[in-house]
């Protein structure tokens, strides 16, 4: 199974990420220095193998997961 | 001139949009669900607003890939007219067929209120009844419209020309606190290169009618369906 991550880019303002960074300030947590608020899947697929795997789920990202202008993404294979 | 408004599940700015062009402007419209596969014949095609998808994954996201939208690609690339309106605004650029994408809002916080735009291109169908530096007022209502795009990307936007609203003030002057979502450049509305594709955030369908206490949108929907070469277009047909 494959879990991926979806990042704000880092130069890409991220106002939630910003708004949890505040807010844990304003609990105490003193030492953070920054939050990114980001989005994961999980997506189960049947491939032939696993370079079919990983171009499809490459495909996704690219097309429908992230938004290559705004957004980062990572993919790890995780068993399920 | 015949328009199609796409219908999305989720979509609650289309029968607005369907009043301003059918009774206020006389258009022949007709709704596209977005399931459909044809645009009927139609020559301006509205994606409206709304929450396509309840807005699930990114606004516009999921409606960027509706069966519908392989048509409006096709018309949009042979020059066909396509009018996106905050939720269609956000879809135009999940599509690719406008460059940019959007964050939310500066604030966190979905607008609500009337703002100011300065209008930056005259020459587009679109804005043939407004003149560059006129300064429109219309409400937004989004949580998702803070334009961004590489620096690259948007020196390169400009230098096309393809910036045709921006959020001012209500003398026309790019101010900080007029730029309430906190979009690159003030950035309200572009078109692409061929200024047949405009997607734009405020809702003109919104102001449209005396009756509501402001026509400045009314202008916008009626370029939308004006003969390429007429400039004053729908609007003097409507008591103009």
């Amino acid at each position: 199974m494959a879990r991926v991550l979806v990042y704000p880019r880092a130069e890409v303002l991220d106002p939630q990420g910003r708004a949890i960074e505040d807010a844990l300030g304003r609990i105490g947590f003193d030492g953070v220095r920054r939050i990114r608020a980001g989005k994961s899947f999980e997506v189960a697929l049947e491939a032939e193998d696993e370079r079919q795997a990983t171009e499809a789920v490459d495909r996704m990202c690219r097309q429908l997961l992230a938004n290559p202008i705004v957004e980062d993404y990572t993919v790890e294979w995780v068993s399920e | 001139m015949k328009c199609g408004i796409v219908v999305f599940p989720g979509s609650n700015c289309d029968h607005d949009v369907y009043h301003v062009l059918n009774h206020v402007l006389g258009q022949e419209t007709t709704f596209l669900w977005h399931q459909e596969t044809s645009l009927e014949g139609c020559e301006l095609v509205v994606l409206p607003g709304g929450f396509s998808y309840g807005d699930y994954l990114r606004a516009g996201s999921m409606a960027a890939h509706s069966p519908i939208m392989a048509a409006v690609r096709r018309h949009a690339e042979v020059g066909g007219r396509v009018l996106g309106i905050c939720n269609g605004f956000q879809m135009l650029l999940e599509t690719g067929l406008l460059p940019g994408a959007m964050r939310r809002n500066r604030d966190l916080r979905f607008l609500s209120v009337d703002v100011h735009l300065r209008v930056e291109r005259d020459d587009l169908v679109y804005c043939s009844n407004y003149r560059c530096g006129d300064v429109l007022r219309m409400p937004i209502a989004h949580a998702e419209g803070n334009y961004v795009d590489t620096e690259e990307a948007l020196d390169e936007l400009e230098r096309r020309g393809q910036v045709v609203f921006r959020y001012a003030d209500a003398s026309g002057q790019l101010e900080p606190g007029a730029n309430l979502n906190g979009s690159e450049r003030a950035i309200a509305g572009i078109c692409n290169a061929g200024g047949n594709v405009l997607g734009l955030m405020p809702h003109p369908e919104r102001c449209a009618e005396e009756m509501l206490g402001n026509r400045d949108g009314l202008g916008l929907l009626a370029g939308a369906v004006a003969a390429a070469d007429g400039r004053v277009g729908a609007l003097a047909a409507a008591g103009g």
